[in-house]
C-alpha cells in the first residue's frame, strides 16, 4: 500500500512568538525549526502500517530553505521519498491553498491513505486535513488515536477523540487521516538510518508544475498583538490552614466562582 | 431581512449544547450588527422538536436535516446539510463552536464552498460588511486580528469564550426541511465509547484543575481528581505528567494538547513552562499553588499559594464541598 504523510515545519514549541514590528505578522529570527509534533505521529504511524503492509511511504511537504532537513529526518526515521513544494509564497499561505497544493501532490502519486497531523502548532488552524479531504473527494478522520487498516486495503477503522470518549469510524479508503498525540509513540533515528536517507530522493516540485495558481486569501491582517490579560498576582500567606482560608473566601466572595 | 448567519447547532441528549448558545448568541448579535437576521441549521434523527428552542435563542430561521442517516455525527452528510442550508438561507457567515464535530466539519465546508475558514475565534464584530475577528495561534501567544469579507466565511468560535443568553420568548420560528437522504457517506461512526471517569471534559469544563510534576508520581494525582470533583471541575495536566503516563493525553492542556478557557483554572505543582501557559492563560481567574514561590506560574496567577500542595489540597477540597453545602 502507497502512503503519503503531510510533514511541515514549525518553530519549537518552548519558542518565544512576539508580534513583528510591523504588526502584521509573528517575528521568528532565531526560533528553532522542528517537525510539527502532530506530523511526527502520523509518519511514524505511516511507518508502522508499511512495516505490517508491504507498500511505499512518501512524505509530502511544502516549506521554504529549512525544510529539506525535515525531509532528511523523516527519510532517516524510514520514510522512502519525499516530494516538496519549496515556493516561500506557500509556506504561510491559506489553509485551502494549502489543501489545494497538498492535492495536486497527491494526485500525481494517487496514495491508498494519506495521514497528517490533526494541526499545525504555528497557525493553530485545524483545516487542511479535512479541506484536503474535501479537495481530493475523500472521507476524512480527525484527531485520530487508534487506526486499523483491514486486509484487503479497501477499508480502515479509526477511533477519534471527542469531548468525553471517542467515536470509532468505519472508512472506506482512500481516505484522509489526521493524527492526534496518543495514536503511537514516534521512534528515533538510529545512524543506519540516517546514513540511508541522505540517498534517498528528495523531489522539489514548483507550482507551475502543480498547475497551482499563486497564492490568495480574502482573510486580512489588521493587527498581531500578544494576550494581555492584567492579573492579581495576590500571593496568599499563612499556614496551609490560613491559605485555604483564605482563598476559599476570595473565590466565594470577591470572585463569586463558589 | 436576508439572513446573513447560518449558525450549526450541535444537540446532545434533547438537548442544545452549551456551546452551541454560545454561538447562537453571538450569531445573533453579528447578524443583527450587519443588519440581517440569523438562520441556524440543527442535523440529526428526531430533533425537528429543538426548533422552538433555537428560535427563542435569536434564529429567524431553522433549517432541520432530520433523516435516520444523520444519527451519528458524519461528516459528509453534515457537510451536505450545511452546503444546502447555506444555498437555501443564502447565508454568507456559517458559524459553530469550535468542538471536536465543529473542528472537524467546519474546515470540510470551508473547503466544499471555497470560503476562508477563521479557526477558534474569541472575539468578533461586523464593521462595514467585513467580520472583524480574533484568533489565537502559537496556541495563544499571538492573538491576530483579521478581516473578511461577511458574504463568505466559515468561522469556529472558541467554547466558554462568548457569552450565552437566556430564550427570548416570541413567535416559533419559521423552519424548513434539509434532504440529506441522497448522501452515501464513507466514513461512519459505529460506536461512540464514553470515558470511564465522573469528570468533565477538559475541553468544555468551566472549571479545571491541573496537574503537574509537583504532585510527586501518578499515585498522588487522586488528590487533583478529589478537588476536581468537589469543584465540578474538569481534570487537566501538564505535558510532563502526560509524557510520563501518570495520566491519559487527554487531559494535557497546553500547546500540544489543549488551549482552554475556564472561569477558573487550579494548577496545582505545575511550574509553568510557556508551552503549558499558552493553553491556559485565557483562563478568567488563575490559583496556583505550588512548592517553589518563584516559579513562572505565578507571574500569571490571580491568586498564588506557595506551599506543599500534600497540605493544601486535600483541606482544599474539603473547604470547597462545605462551602458549596453551605448554599
Amino acid at each position: 500500500m502507497k502512503i503519503a504523510v503531510c510533514l511541515k515545519q514549525v518553530p519549537a514549541t518552548d519558542s518565544r512568538i512576539k508580534p513583528s514590528s510591523d504588526s502584521h505578522g509573528v517575528d521568528l529570527a532565531g526560533v528553532e525549526w522542528v517537525v510539527n509534533p502532530y506530523d511526527e505521529f502520523a509518519l511514524e504511524e505511516a511507518l508502522r502500517l508499511k512495516e505490517k503492509y508491504p507498500g511505499e511511504v512518501v512524505v509530502l511537504s511544502i516549506g521554504g530553505d529549512k525544510v529539506e532537513e525535515a525531509m532528511r529526518s523523516a527519510l532517516a526515521l524510514g520514510a522512502d521519498r519525499a516530494i516538496v513544494l519549496k515556493d516561500p509564497a506557500f509556506v504561510n499561505a491559506d489553509p485551502l491553498v494549502i489543501a489545494d497544493a497538498l492535492a495536486a501532490m497527491a494526485k500525481k502519486e494517487s496514495p491508498d491513505l494519506i495521514l497528517c497531523g490533526k494541526q499545525g502548532v504555528d497557525h493553530d488552524r485545524m483545516a487542511v486535513p479535512a479541506m484536503l479531504a474535501e479537495k481530493l473527494d475523500w472521507p476524512q478522520a480527525t484527531v485520530v488515536v487508534k487506526l486499523e487498516i483491514d486486509a484487503d486495503g479497501k477499508s480502515a477503522h479509526a477511533e477519534r477523540e471527542v469531548e468525553g470518549g471517542h467515536e470509532e469510524l468505519e472508512i472506506t479508503l482512500p481516505a484522509v487521516i489526521a493524527a492526534q498525540k496518543g495514536l503511537n509513540e514516534p521512534r528515533y533515528a538510529n545512524l543506519k538510518g540516517i546514513m540511508a536517507a541522505k540517498k534517498k530522493p528528495v523531489t522539489v516540485v514548483t507550482a507551475a508544475e502543480l498547475g497551482l495558481l499563486p497564492p490568495s486569501t480574502a482573510v486580512q491582517i489588521l493587527e498581531v498583538g500578544q494576550p494581555s490579560q492584567a492579573r492579581k498576582n495576590r500571593m496568599i500567606a499563612g499556614d496551609p490552614a490560613q491559605q485555604v482560608e483564605e482563598l476559599v473566601r476570595i473565590l466565594r466572595t470577591e470572585e463569586k466562582l463558589l | 431581512m436576508a439572513h446573513l448567519v447560518l449558525t450549526i447547532v450541535e444537540h446532545r441528549d434533547g438537548q442544545i449544547r452549551k456551546s452551541s448558545l454560545e454561538a447562537l448568541a453571538l450569531g445573533k448579535r453579528l447578524a443583527a450588527e450587519g443588519g440581517g437576521t440569523q438562520a441556524a441549521l440543527i442535523v440529526g434523527k428526531g430533533i425537528s422538536n429543538l426548533a422552538a428552542d433555537i428560535g427563542a435563542r435569536g434564529a429567524a430561521l431553522v433549517a432541520i436535516a432530520d433523516h435516520d442517516i444523520a444519527t451519528q455525527y458524519s461528516t459528509e452528510v453534515y457537510a451536505t446539510a450545511v452546503q444546502r442550508a447555506a444555498e437555501k438561507t443564502g447565508a454568507g457567515l456559517i458559524l459553530e463552536s469550535a468542538t471536536a464535530q465543529g473542528k472537524d466539519l467546519a474546515p470540510r465546508i470551508a473547503a466544499r464552498l471555497n470560503a476562508p475558514y477563521l479557526t477558534d475565534i474569541v472575539d468578533a464584530r461586523v464593521e462595514n460588511g467585513n467580520l472583524v475577528a480574533v484568533r489565537p495561534e502559537y496556541a495563544g501567544k499571538a492573538l491576530l486580528k483579521v478581516s473578511v469579507p461577511i458574504t463568505k466565511v466559515v468561522v469556529t468560535t472558541r467554547p466558554n469564550v462568548f457569552p450565552a443568553e437566556t430564550p427570548q420568548t416570541q413567535a416559533a420560528p419559521e423552519t424548513t426541511s434539509i434532504d440529506v437522504s441522497d448522501v452515501i457517506p464513507r466514513a461512519r461512526v459505529v460506536k461512540f465509547v464514553g470515558a470511564s471517569k465522573e469528570t468533565v471534559d477538559v475541553a468544555e469544563a468551566e472549571i479545571i484543575v491541573s496537574g503537574g510534576r509537583g504532585l510527586k508520581g501518578p499515585e498522588n494525582f487522586p488528590l487533583v481528581f478529589e478537588l476536581a470533583k468537589a469543584l465540578g471541575a474538569g481534570v487537566g495536566a501538564s505535558r510532563a505528567v502526560v509524557d510520563a503516563g501518570w495520566i491519559d493525553h487527554d487531559h494535557q492542556v497546553g500547546q500540544t494538547g489543549k488551549t482552554v478557557s475556564p472561569t477558573l483554572y487550579v494548577a496545582c505543582g505545575i511550574s509553568g513552562a510557556i508551552q503549558h501557559l499558552a493553553g491556559m492563560r485565557t483562563s478568567k481567574c488563575i490559583v496556583a499553588i505550588n512548592k517553589d514561590a518563584d516559579a513562572p506560574i505565578f507571574k500569571i496567577a490571580d491568586y498564588g499559594l506557595a506551599g506543599d500542595l500534600f497540605e493544601i489540597l486535600p483541606r482544599l477540597t474539603e473547604a470547597v464541598k462545605k462551602a458549596k453545602g453551605a448554599h
